[in-house]
Parts: structure tokens; sequence; C-alpha cells
């Protein structure tokens, strides 16, 4: 790699126009009343402006945490930093090759067999065929499935397709890694075994941005936090200030609780 | 350690400039694509295989579909028109294959990033992967349905009064690709945004299909002469009869004239320059639209 991984946005806006929303009775209804967060742009389209005025930046090493309420704006904050939407306004640059984990089923095909599916979820994130082909017995073994990877996707549980695209998600080595969450539906001890290496993920990747509820996940797999409120960066910090300022300090005192145990686990 | 973690920019840096609507963009776009040809290869692949899973005879259920029609409209507008079946079936099959191709591009390509709407919101990769992967599924229907057209090579011996000019077909069918490709990025575009664009190509092809000379021949209308030689200056207006000419002529052996490719080069050109100012200026806006 020539260039050091980094992301760095300056002053970058997400407005997504809604061309269906009947734009003079919205904008008598809502302009000025919800902060300006719903307007209209020069061509008379609604427009909702997810993310606004967010400058930041990122460099090797960064573990980063997103917290907010649902709507905040954290998964486009994410689809703004892996490239999907490049900014309305503002500019953003991002350097390194991503890894998107948002939606674990997308580009599954449940007609084809499961050996086929990783070797396809592996290209879509950027992987030869042979760098899959290479990974395909960790995998296998990963998933537990066994013979049942050479059946067709959709004779598999939703437990199973999750354990596939768990596998081939955990296997990659990106740059950066930009991980979204809803990763559940798995039992307790394959879950424990993903944890694992998702962890290792964690550590191969240059960059993390995890936006999740839960904050013994963040406290375990980030070392900084940012609070995203009305698709503005509202606090960025420890992750135990920015939780209490969320969350209160119930919640504080729990992550506080969390990092301790982890330094212990560390610390043999 | 953490708050440093993330800084904000020191105030004397110059703002950077976004570089969204460039043309270096537009260009890194369609090579990105070309750089993942593993993945549109295979999953245009997938696309027809799929179509035809636990069928016995799979994917020649496509070139079978397309003789039967061909044989069909042979048989009866050769009566029709009175023509020798000798003649006009070979010069209908072509004519259906290649129209298959043109106009699967039209209507395809308007709906292809629609139709991926899913991946482009969740994966980041260049959007001319979903051109590439619509252009070489069509071009494996084209490589199913050549197949008619080479039994007929033979059962009605065409060979023979062939000659080393039907290898024009080659850069023909390469002309004819290079236009499925801008065709599909500029109306893919456009009928993103504008989602009456698709249901107007749609009504739009088939009237194109009926006033192309698929089922009929421009001779036919000539020997009849009068009104109806002022007809044939209209049917030169379309620009798919030259489509279909520069690469059907080659094919069945027949004399073709040269202003054929001067007007297919010159839309290829016009038509690729078009592409590329709309991948300058809305290639990023594609997500926000689908």
């Amino acid at each position: 790699m020539s260039q050091p991984v980094s992301i760095h946005t300056q002053n970058a806006c997400v407005d997504f126009p809604i061309f269906d929303a009947k734009s003079r009775s919205l904008k008598k209804a809502f302009l000025g009343k919800a902060g300006g967060s719903i307007g209209r742009n020069d061509s008379d389209v609604v427009v909702v402006e997810a993310l606004r005025d967010i400058t930041m930046t990122l460099k090797e090493g960064d573990r980063i945490g997103l917290v907010g309420h649902n709507g905040a704006g954290k998964s486009t904050l994410l689809r703004l930093l892996s490239g999907i939407y490049e900014p309305t306004r503002g500019s953003a640059s991002i350097r390194g090759r991503v890894a998107p984990v948002f939606d674990l089923g997308v580009g599954m095909d449940p007609e084809i067999s499961g050996y086929e599916n990783i070797i396809i979820r592996g290209l879509f994130l950027g992987q030869t065929r042979k760098q899959m082909l290479a990974k395909m017995d960790e995998i296998a073994e990963f998933t537990e499935l066994g013979e049942y990877l050479s059946m067709p996707l959709r004779t598999y549980s939703t437990g199973m397709r999750v354990r596939v695209a768990m596998g081939v998600v955990t296997s990659i080595d990106p740059e950066i890694l930009l991980l979204d969450e809803g990763i559940g539906a798995v039992d307790a001890e394959f879950m424990k075994k993903a944890r694992i290496r998702l962890q290792k993920l964690v550590e191969r990747s240059g960059i993390l941005v995890f936006a999740s509820h839960s904050n013994e996940f963040l406290a375990q797999l980030c070392n900084s936090a940012m609070w995203i409120d009305h698709g503005q960066i509202r606090m960025q910090g420890d992750i135990e200030d920015v939780v209490r300022a969320y969350e209160g300090d119930d919640a504080a005192e729990h992550v506080r609780h969390v990092i301790k145990e982890m330094e212990r686990e560390n610390t043999p | 350690m953490s708050a440093s973690a993330i800084e904000s920019e020191t105030p004397d840096a110059p703002a950077p400039v976004s570089d969204s609507q460039t043309f270096r963009r537009a260009f890194k776009d369609l090579r990105d694509g070309l750089n993942q040809r593993e993945l549109w290869l295979s999953l245009g692949w997938q696309d027809i295989k799929q179509r035809y899973r636990r069928s016995v005879i799979g994917p020649f259920w496509i070139t079978i579909a397309t003789g039967v029609q061909a044989a069909a409209m042979g048989l009866l507008y050769s009566a029709l028109l009175n023509i020798p079946l000798k003649e006009f079936l070979p010069y209908v099959t072509v004519g259906l294959i290649v129209w298959n191709l043109i106009s699967a591009s039209i209507l395809e390509g308007s709906e292809v990033f629609i139709a991926n709407e899913g991946l482009i919101k969740q994966l980041p990769s260049a959007l001319s992967v979903h051109v590439y992967r619509l252009v070489w599924r069509q071009v494996l229907f084209f490589a199913h349905n050549f197949a008619i057209y080479i039994v007929l090579l033979f059962a009605f011996s065409i060979w023979q009064n062939m000659s080393w000019t039907a290898l024009a077909a080659i850069p023909a069918f390469v002309l004819i690709v290079a236009n499925t490709l801008w065709v599909s990025i500029v109306f893919g575009i456009f009928s993103t945004r504008y989602r009456d664009i698709a249901p107007i190509l749609g009504s739009l092809t088939l009237l194109l299909f009926v006033l192309t000379p698929i089922m009929w021949t421009t001779q036919a209308l000539k020997d009849q002469g009068g009104q109806a030689m002022e007809r044939v200056r209209l049917a030169e207006l379309n620009p798919l009869y030259h489509y279909l000419e520069i690469i059907r002529a080659p094919l069945i052996g027949a004399d073709q004239q040269a202003y054929h490719w001067y007007i297919v080069i010159a839309f290829t050109v016009v038509g690729w320059a078009v592409a590329i100012l709309a991948l300058r200026k809305y290639r990023a806006r594609v997500p926000y639209w689908v």
C-alpha cells in the first residue's frame, strides 16, 4: 500500500431527494418545525437532510463506535464512509479497501449452493476467486455446516445463513471495516466463536467504524465513540464519556465494568 | 487517547473540493468495473443458469424459443411477401437474434440500476459493474441464439455464397456490444431518476420492432415501386435499421453499403460521449435515486 489508510470528510452532507412527496404541502408543514431537516432544494424537490456538516478524520488504528437513536443517521454515516453515498455538499475522501458489513443477506443467491455463495459473496467484498478458494476450508470449518454447504442456500435456516455470511465476512482482510449492528439470530455457542473471529478481524483491519446499540460490544471492539444525533456529530471522545452523555451514569458504569474486565482478561 | 483519535481539521488547511463530478471519476468507474470482471463474469453466468435451474436442457431453451419464433415468422412472412423461404428464413433469424440483443439492452438497460438497488445501497462498487453484468448476460444469450444461425448456415448452404466479407460481422458485433454498453448507462441513469422512461421505452421498442426491417425487407418495398419507394427513405431514418444491416448482411452473404457503417460509428461516438457526460454528472447521484 503506497498510501496510508485514512478517511477524511469535510462538512459532508447527505441529502435525500424525495421525488414522490408533494413538495408544496410538505414545505408548508415541515419547514421551521423540524429544524430544517426536511426542506426543499432549488428545483422544488423535497429533501431529507440525513447528515449535516460531518467533519471527521480517521487514520490507521482508529476503532470508533457510533451511538445514537434510530434514524439519527448512523447507517447513513457508514454508507458515506464506505463511498456508497458521495456527499451532496462538502467532500469525503476514502483511502483504502472498504469492507462494509451492513446487511448479511445482500449478494446471497438462494438458488446456488453454500460454497458458490461463499465465493460470490467474497467477490462482492473485493476478494478474488483464488483467494476465496484458498480460504474455503477455513470458512467451511467455521460455519460447522459440513456437507450441507453443497446444498442450495434456500434450504438453509436463517441461523445457518448468518453462519455462512459471518464466515465469509470474517475471513477477509479489509483496510477499512464498517460494521452495522444486527448480527444476531445465531445460537449462543456460535456467537462466542463468531465474537472471537470478529475481534481478530477488527485487529487485522486498519480502521473500524461500528454502529451498535450494545454498549458491551462497543466497549469490547472500539477505543473511542461518537454520538450521532439528528444527522450531526453531537459528541466524540471516550466511550465512557459519550455513553454517559447519551444514556446516563448506569450505562457508563457498565462500560467501565466491561473495559476493566477485558483488561483483566488480557493481563494474565 | 481516544479524543485524539478524531481530530477536527486544522482551520487553516484549504477545504478539499469534492471530486464526485469529474471526468476522472467517470473513467475510474468504468475502469474499476472492468477490474471486477471476475465478479460480473460469474454473476452473468449465474443469471443464465438461474433461469433454467432444474430444467433438463437448461439454457438451450433460449435457443429453442428463438428458433421456434424465427421459424414461425419465416414461414408466414415468406409467403406473405412472396420471398423464397431459403432466402427469407436466414434473414429473419439473424434479424431476430440481433434484435433480441438490441431490445434487451434498451429494456433491461433502463432497469439496470433499479433492479440492483439492494447491491448499490449495500456495497460500494463501481456502477459499471451492473452494466457489464447485464451486457455480458446478453452476449451469452446471443451466443446461445447464434447456434440457430450455425444450423441454418449448413441446412440452407448459405456458406456457399459467403466470402471473406462475412468476417465484417465480427467488428459489427463489437460495435453493437459497444452500443449496448452506452445505451444501458444512459438509459439506466435517466430512468432511475425519471421512472416514466422505462415504460415509455417499453412501448417504443415494440413500435421499433415493427418499424425495423426484421420481418420485412426494404427490397420488398422497393419492388412495389411508386409510393412504397418513399417509405424506404423513412425506414432509413430508423437508426436500428443500420445497426441490423451492418451485421446481417455479412452473415447472410448479402451485399452491403459502407454508409450503414458510418452511421453506426457516428451513433457509437455520440452515444459514448453522452454516456461519459451522464456518468460525470449523475454517477454519484444514482445511489440516492434508486
